[in-house]
């Protein structure tokens, strides 16, 4: 009967059903309170009349949207999100496939260059952004500055790198590719060491050169994990504004205006907190629907 | 169809010396297999030979020319892998049409050299499924009909049969050797499993620390040992070496047997053996025990076919013999074959 005490105790922490939730708890609780509800009251705000400074709250259907939806910052907006998220992640992609290719390989200093290409990572983002901003500036920009050094520009031909529509968007392109390329190189190199490598052996065997051997193996075989990185460079492009935000606060004249940056000078700093949020989950549905397409491409390039 | 040359053929890894001065030559349509436990260098050679890995010494010769400094593709040359390496996103048949795409055969010839090599290891209703939807043993002859299907001048395989079951691997040996004899290609086959390579090669090559201990018939390595390696690897259990003054005597234990066993006669040499443990394995019996008289302690092994029906058992002393000409000696310092010295 001594030993009949402890195993009393250690009864229900055995027991999954108990053990389970109570672990799962905390994480299911952070989500639904920092992401749920925020989330349901943007929805609820975007059809109703809520602003800053009144006290009322009713709901209005969709009058926020159409009104919204009229507006021509709207629709630059939208295609500025559309160009910027679109151009954004074709390059990270890009560029990742052939950083992860080089870092699979061994050579001499590859730590260095690893550490260096994830540094964009690990650093804050506002602050390697404020970092550009000073890069980037129109009186002190290294940039322009080795540019007349090497005699690429003269004195007066300093670009205006966030003054110039085209240039801005640019910009704010270049920053964010640098941003968001840590990790699509990081999730597509998990990708290429899972490729076994008796794999490649029986490519170079079978004669297989190296645009065959890139095209018909290596680049299929990281198909499923590539989908997944590119899933969550898009939404992240399409709903981060932290670059625009520092960089350009979305001008000149709008023209690096995105929805998210839209939404929170509107709702935040301009206090229309229902055409704010209408601007914010305009996108959602259609996020979603990237979402889904890529999770279901992904599937199936797995189960094949 | 060509030869494979290995000339004094060396791979530094970092400071690991995984093959030191490999000599070795096959012959013409020759069945050789590279015999030794892991990390001996056998591998380690045959990616050598194949051209995934550059030798940091000597040379390797194809049909003789030397290939050092050929890839693989240059080589002429198909290669089997332990774990077949068969793409998984591709069908069988695109797997099979892979090296001919590659090699640049035009479209149109392909699909008719693909059946001819499904054809071969009867896989013809698998082509248009994909690796995981296969048998262990279809993807192995997936992964033999892609290496074929090039009529390659020399066939590499590296421990292929090592991932099928136990039932399937005597059917598939048969089956290798019998499709080797039909094509007569070159090949080195990889193992550490002695009954592989006993059963497979023509010739096999025991190697051991990245060299060569002894090449031979399989007849030659098991019954006359170039050293003690040899005589300890083949075999099982592995052959008994006493030590008796200045050298090791060696002794299959199949042929130490109950002195009255040997009906035959002969010059016998009669050793008092004490047994220890007795292991019934249906075909055979296993003793366990240690000699008595000269060789006091002496541990050893006897095994005997059931079909020899001498009483033996546990615990007690019988005389046990051997044919003095089974009897082989070894230095006790290299471990190398000496003549024959009455103990």
């Amino acid at each position: 009967m001594t030993h009949g005490e402890p195993r009393r105790r250690a009864s229900w922490v055995d027991r999954a059903e108990w053990l389970g939730p109570l672990m799962i708890g905390p994480a299911v609780l952070y989500i639904v309170l920092v992401l749920g509800v925020p989330f349901l009251l943007a929805l609820y705000y975007s059809v109703s009349d809520i602003s800053m400074g009144s006290r009322t709250l009713g709901f209005v259907g969709l009058k926020n949207f159409v009104s919204v939806v009229q507006t021509i910052k709207f629709q630059t907006s939208l295609k500025n999100t559309f160009v910027f998220a679109v151009v954004a992640q074709v390059l990270v992609m890009a560029l990742g496939t052939v950083l992860a290719l080089a870092l699979a390989r061994d050579f001499r200093g590859k730590w260095i260059v690893r550490l260096l290409i994830l540094l964009p990572w690990v650093a804050p983002i506002s602050l390697g952004t404020i970092g550009w901003l000073w890069i980037l500036d129109s009186t002190y920009s290294v940039i322009n500055w080795t540019l007349e050094a090497v005699g690429l520009i003269g004195p007066d031909g300093w670009y205006m790198w966030l003054g110039v529509p085209w240039l801005a968007m640019g910009s704010v392109i270049a920053i964010h590719v640098w941003r968001i390329l840590p990790l699509a190189t990081v999730i597509l190199l998990a990708g290429l060491t899972s490729i076994p490598h008796d794999i490649h052996d029986a490519a170079q065997m079978d004669g297989a050169g190296f645009s065959r051997h890139l095209f018909q193996i290596t680049l299929p075989l990281i198909r499923p994990i590539a989908l997944v990185a590119g899933l969550f460079g898009l939404t992240l492009a399409f709903t981060d504004m932290i670059v625009i935000f520092v960089l350009t606060r979305g001008g000149p004249y709008d023209t690096t205006q995105v929805l998210a940056s839209l939404a929170f000078f509107t709702g935040i700093q301009g206090g229309d907190l229902a055409e704010g949020a209408a601007i914010a989950v305009f996108l959602f549905p259609l996020l979603v629907a990237v979402a889904i397409g890529f999770l279901r491409v992904a599937r199936r390039a797995e189960v094949q | 169809m060509a030869t494979v040359e290995a000339r004094r053929v060396s791979k530094q890894f970092g400071d690991v010396r995984a093959v030191d001065g490999v000599d070795l030559s096959t012959r013409e349509g020759e069945f050789l297999v590279l015999l030794g436990p892991s990390g001996c260098g056998k591998t380690t050679l045959l990616r050598m030979i194949a051209g995934l890995e550059r030798p940091t010494g000597g040379e390797i010769l194809i049909g003789g020319q030397v290939v050092n400094d050929l890839p693989p593709r240059a080589r002429r040359i198909a290669m089997v892998f332990q774990s077949y390496a068969l793409y998984p996103h591709m069908s069988v048949f695109r797997n099979i049409a892979f090296p001919l795409k590659a090699a640049g055969m035009p479209r149109a010839e392909i699909p008719q050299k693909v059946e001819w090599a499904a054809a071969l290891f009867g896989i013809e209703r698998l082509l248009e499924r994909k690796p995981r939807q296969l048998s262990g043993g279809e993807r192995q002859r997936v992964a033999l009909a892609r290496a074929v299907v090039r009529e390659p001048a020399v066939f590499l395989l590296d421990e292929p049969l090592s991932n099928l079951d136990a039932k399937l691997r005597a059917s598939a040996r048969d089956e290798l050797q019998q499709f080797q004899r039909r094509i007569g290609t070159t090949t080195i086959y990889v193992t550490h499993d002695q009954v592989e390579a006993m059963g497979l090669g023509d010739r096999i090559a025991v190697m051991e620390g990245g060299r060569v201990r002894q090449i031979g018939t399989p007849a030659e390595v098991y019954d006359e040992p170039a050293d003690t390696f040899v005589a300890g690897f083949l075999g099982s259990p592995p052959t008994n070496l006493v030590e008796a003054a200045d050298v090791l005597v060696g002794f299959r234990p199949e042929h130490f047997l109950p002195r009255e066993a040997h009906t035959d006669g002969g010059n016998l040499t009669t050793l008092p053996f004490h047994i220890t443990r007795v292991e019934y394995l249906g075909a055979d019996r296993i003793l366990y025990g240690a000699l008595e008289g000269r060789f006091e302690g002496a541990r050893v092994v006897a095994r005997l076919a059931t079909t020899v029906e001498a009483k033996v058992q546990a615990g007690r002393t019988q005389d046990f013999a051997v044919r003095a000409r089974e009897l082989k000696f070894f230095d006790k310092v290299t471990g190398l074959r000496t003549t024959a010295r009455v103990p």
